[in-house]
């Protein structure tokens, strides 16, 4: 089973999709079968036989009986086709926020997510997190150029277009992860800005929100570390809450270990992991918009240290 | 100038040196020695992007493969959607229209020829000029040569922000010039078709074929034009300081899409209308009966040329236009279903009760109608807004253009080319050839694009350079690869019967086919003035009519 799949929606606006485009497709279907056979028919049925005479067969010229037939009932077809599907458009489009629904800013950047929750004081990149059976609309914004947020067992795809605010929704039935990637050609990397949306149970993700409205932990042990962070251009393009880290091209990094990816889901995120993106991202992302910062092994251990204690 | 006429002192005995008759095709005006000029830059031009198509299904047969690079993928797509479009689809439509639309209508040649020699050339060198990217520029962040942001250019990542250097100037440079030359040759089949008829050959007398070149050539003038103002504005955008699609100073990316759509999808329309005109022609003759419904389907042509200009923001069902706004394009984009279908339904009707001849012409036609079937109706799922927003930009979408423009466009393209090739060559192709062909092109096809459409289901989304795997598309982009080979082989087979059938063919006489427009009864290949007296029709079928005294068609139309 993909875990991609349009024909397994487990959200409203995917659902209310997926009932109208099997409508569609058994119509589709159904005129396919009548037009196949007449052509299948008539290519069997009227081939020149091995005994024909020569002779040229009747002339017609058309029949403006037959034509009318066949232009009135596609007409009734396309009607009835574009009837539905302006219901759905309508229903989708124009769905009323709800009293308890979560609003959540999607900001598109080369090539990655950006998450931020007005309403929760919570910034975070690459890994969507929004409770179950809960209307959450998403306000598009892209930094850059266009892209286009897509998880397919969610919601349709709507695009993320600079000046030009957008927006989605997506009521998701289930727990569990979901996935989906941009769907608008951004750039070089435009294969690899992956999407991870995480359906929590109210509980879980208010913990959640609560743990990534938290500072970022300060440890000791590993000040070394951030002094190199701190020292380094990483902090104009990063932000990591309570430190001089405050740019804001490149994800936000107060809680990254709660993330279980790397590279806006290129890979999984684990301290080797984290060490060879920071040592050369390209070896991940060719095109990526982050450099290889020219660090020392033990300045690259450092700083790994350090990224590692920011749960 | 040099087929016929000249030469008659030492005729046969010494042929003129090379350079004389390289210097005629260079200087020619002659409709026909263009149409060919046409073609055979479009064939080649096919080659080229049939091997960067080949380089994209390399990297993309299996997951996390790395055959090339992302950004030469990228500028494989971009240079492979930019050249079959402007430099294969358009050349051979236009070629086929400049060969046949005068011999079809008894003129001597196109209304104004000089303008057409000029077309030509200027389409010719947009296309070298395009090319030469690969030497001369530099693409996204430096990266690369060629242009790298997607045959349809979405704003503003072809602004210099995230285009610097100069690949995306190749691409609009290029497309501007050849716009010029396509909205030449538009006017000039245009003005041929209305001041260039022989004698009794009204509108209503005009074959199929030229009726179509006649709504194509005014879709081409009110399509190409806003995108070539469009890289007007781009290019002033570029190098002026202008804000047309710079979003960083107010400019608005959706502006560009609504130039490039509103004149993408009416070329949709451009190219598939040709393709309805061959198969408008070589149905009939080789069911052996007039055309179904005649008048319905110049009126079908008329309305779809119509409606094609409504339907553009089809495209555009993600950008977030308002529902209402969505709702208006999925209903006139449902609605040239209907004109579609009735060309369709009549082609059917024309079979019905013949006698067919399965000949390669013929073969490549069925096939057509059976696939412009499959590919109309996965068009009618697209239009269905909500539907597109799961499938738009998925290889569910590429999928589906390709069957219409490769199981459409390209297979009447094929059948155009046997049906006429004895006509323009004098020579006859050979048929086993041209069958061979046939059926590897066939299975090539249908494997590669069926097993395209799941993968856009599953979630795919297109211009990735590399996917996940365990999304259930690794099986379905293997598939679609090996299909490759097999319609590599055909264009092989292809080439070869036409290369072949030139030097070995056996002559084909003036009218091989039994048909029954005017092109078959001059000689083959045609003189240069095509016509030693301006032929007189009083009917749609001239040569049915000189065939069949007893019943001919002019006592019923």
């Amino acid at each position: 089973m993909s875990p991609t799949s349009i024909f397994a929606p487990l959200s409203t606006p995917a659902e209310s999709i997926f009932e109208l485009s099997i409508l569609v497709l058994a119509i589709a279907a159904a005129i396919f079968l009548v037009v196949a056979a007449l052509l299948v028919y008539s290519v069997v049925k009227f081939r020149r036989k091995r005994n024909d005479d020569g002779r040229e067969p009747a002339q017609v010229y058309g029949s403006l009986q037959v034509e009318l037939a066949w232009t009135i009932t596609p007409v009734i077809i396309v009607l009835v086709l574009f009837l539905a599907s302006a219901r759905v458009v309508f229903a989708v489009q124009d769905a009323p926020r709800t009293k308890d629904s979560l609003e959540v800013t999607v900001v598109g950047h080369q090539f990655w997510w950006e998450y931020r929750y007005p309403g929760l004081k919570v910034v975070t990149a690459n890994e969507l997190h929004v409770p179950v059976g809960t209307r959450t609309f998403l306000n598009l914004l892209s930094a850059d150029t266009d892209h286009s947020f897509w998880v397919p067992r969610l919601a349709g795809k709507t695009d993320l277009i600079p000046n030009h605010p957008n927006g989605t929704w997506i009521e998701p039935r289930e727990t569990g992860l979901y996935l989906g990637q941009c769907a608008q050609y951004c750039g070089t990397q435009h294969a690899k800005m992956l999407l991870r949306v995480y359906v929590d149970s109210r509980e879980d993700f208010d913990r959640w929100a609560r743990q990534q409205a938290a500072a970022a932990r300060d440890d000791g042990r590993v000040a070394g570390g951030r002094r190199v962070f701190e020292q380094t251009a990483c902090i104009n393009c990063h932000t990591v809450s309570g430190t001089a880290a405050n740019g804001r091209f490149g994800p936000d990094l107060t809680h990254l270990m709660s993330r279980g990816t790397l590279g806006a889901g290129v890979v999984s995120n684990t301290p080797e992991n984290l060490r060879a993106w920071i040592r050369r991202p390209d070896d991940f992302k060719p095109g990526s918009l982050m450099p290889p910062m020219g660090l020392s092994e033990s300045q690259l251990d450092a700083v790994t240290a350090y990224l590692s204690t920011l749960q | 100038m040099a087929t016929t006429d000249v030469g008659w002192i030492d005729a046969g005995t010494r042929p003129r040196p090379l350079v004389d008759r390289l210097q005629d095709w260079v200087t020619t005006v002659d409709h026909k020695r263009l149409g060919i000029l046409y073609v055979g830059y479009g064939l080649l031009f096919l080659v080229i992007g049939g091997i960067e198509a080949t380089i994209l299904r390399l990297q993309l047969v299996r997951p996390h493969n790395g055959f090339v690079s992302p950004q030469v993928f990228n500028q494989m797509f971009t240079m492979h959607g930019t050249t079959m479009i402007f430099f294969v689809a358009m050349p051979l439509v236009f070629g086929f229209a400049n060969y046949l639309v005068p011999l079809m209508i008894g003129a001597r040649d196109m209304a104004f020829p000089r303008l057409n020699a000029f077309s030509f050339w200027l389409t010719a060198f947009s296309g070298l000029f395009l090319y030469f990217s690969f030497v001369g520029g530099f693409g996204l962040y430096g990266a690369g040569t060629a242009p790298d942001v997607g045959w349809f250019a979405y704003a503003p990542l072809t602004s210099k922000t995230f285009s610097p250097g100069h690949s995306t100037d190749y691409w609009t440079l290029a497309l501007l010039v050849s716009g010029f030359g396509s909205i030449g040759t538009a006017i000039n089949i245009i003005a041929t078709i209305a001041s260039m008829r022989c004698p009794g050959m009204t509108l209503g007398k005009m074959p199929l074929l030229v009726w179509l070149n006649l709504v194509m050539a005014s879709l081409v003038i009110l399509a190409v034009s806003p995108l070539t103002a469009a890289q007007i504005m781009l290019l002033v955008d570029r190098y002026l300081g202008g804000h047309f699609f710079d979003t960083q100073a107010g400019g608005s990316a959706v502006l560009w899409m609504h130039f490039f759509w509103v004149f993408g999808h009416p070329e949709v329309y451009v190219l598939v209308l040709p393709a309805f005109a061959f198969a408008s022609e070589i149905i009939p003759v080789f069911s052996r009966k007039a055309m179904f419904g005649y008048p319905v389907m110049v009126a079908a042509t008329v309305a779809i040329g119509f409606i094609s200009m409504s339907v553009w923001a089809h495209h555009m069902f993600t950008v977030g236009m308002t529902s209402a706004g969505n709702t208006f394009f999925v209903l006139t984009t449902m609605a040239i279903a209907v004109p579609t279908g009735i060309k369709i339904f009549n082609w059917l009707a024309t079979m019905w009760g013949g006698k067919i001849y399965f000949k390669a012409p013929m073969l490549f036609c069925i096939a057509f109608l059976f696939q412009f079937l499959i590919a109309g109706l996965t068009g009618v799922m697209m239009s269905s807004a909500p539907f597109d927003w799961q499938l738009g930009n998925s290889y569910f979408v590429v999928a589906h253009f390709h069957y219409v423009i490769v199981g459409g466009i390209l297979f009447c393209i094929f059948a155009a080319f046997y049906y006429w090739y004895p006509k323009v060559t004098g020579r006859m192709y050979s048929e086993a050839l041209a069958k061979l062909h046939f059926w590897l092109f066939v299975i090539g096809f249908h494997l590669t694009f069926d097993s395209m459409h799941v993968p856009g289901l599953l979630g795919m989304p297109r211009r990735i350079y590399t996917y996940e795997p365990g999304r259930g598309w690794d099986t379905w982009n293997f598939l679609t690869t090996v299909g490759v080979v097999f319609q590599a082989a055909g264009v092989l087979a292809f080439v070869f019967n036409l290369v072949r059938s030139y030097v070995r063919g056996r002559p084909a006489g003036n009218d091989p086919w039994d048909a029954w427009t005017l092109e078959w009864s001059t000689t083959s290949p045609p003189p240069e003035y095509n016509y030693a007296t301006v032929p007189v029709v009083k009917s749609r079928r001239p040569l049915w009519d000189l065939k069949h005294p007893e019943d001919p068609d002019w006592k019923y139309e």
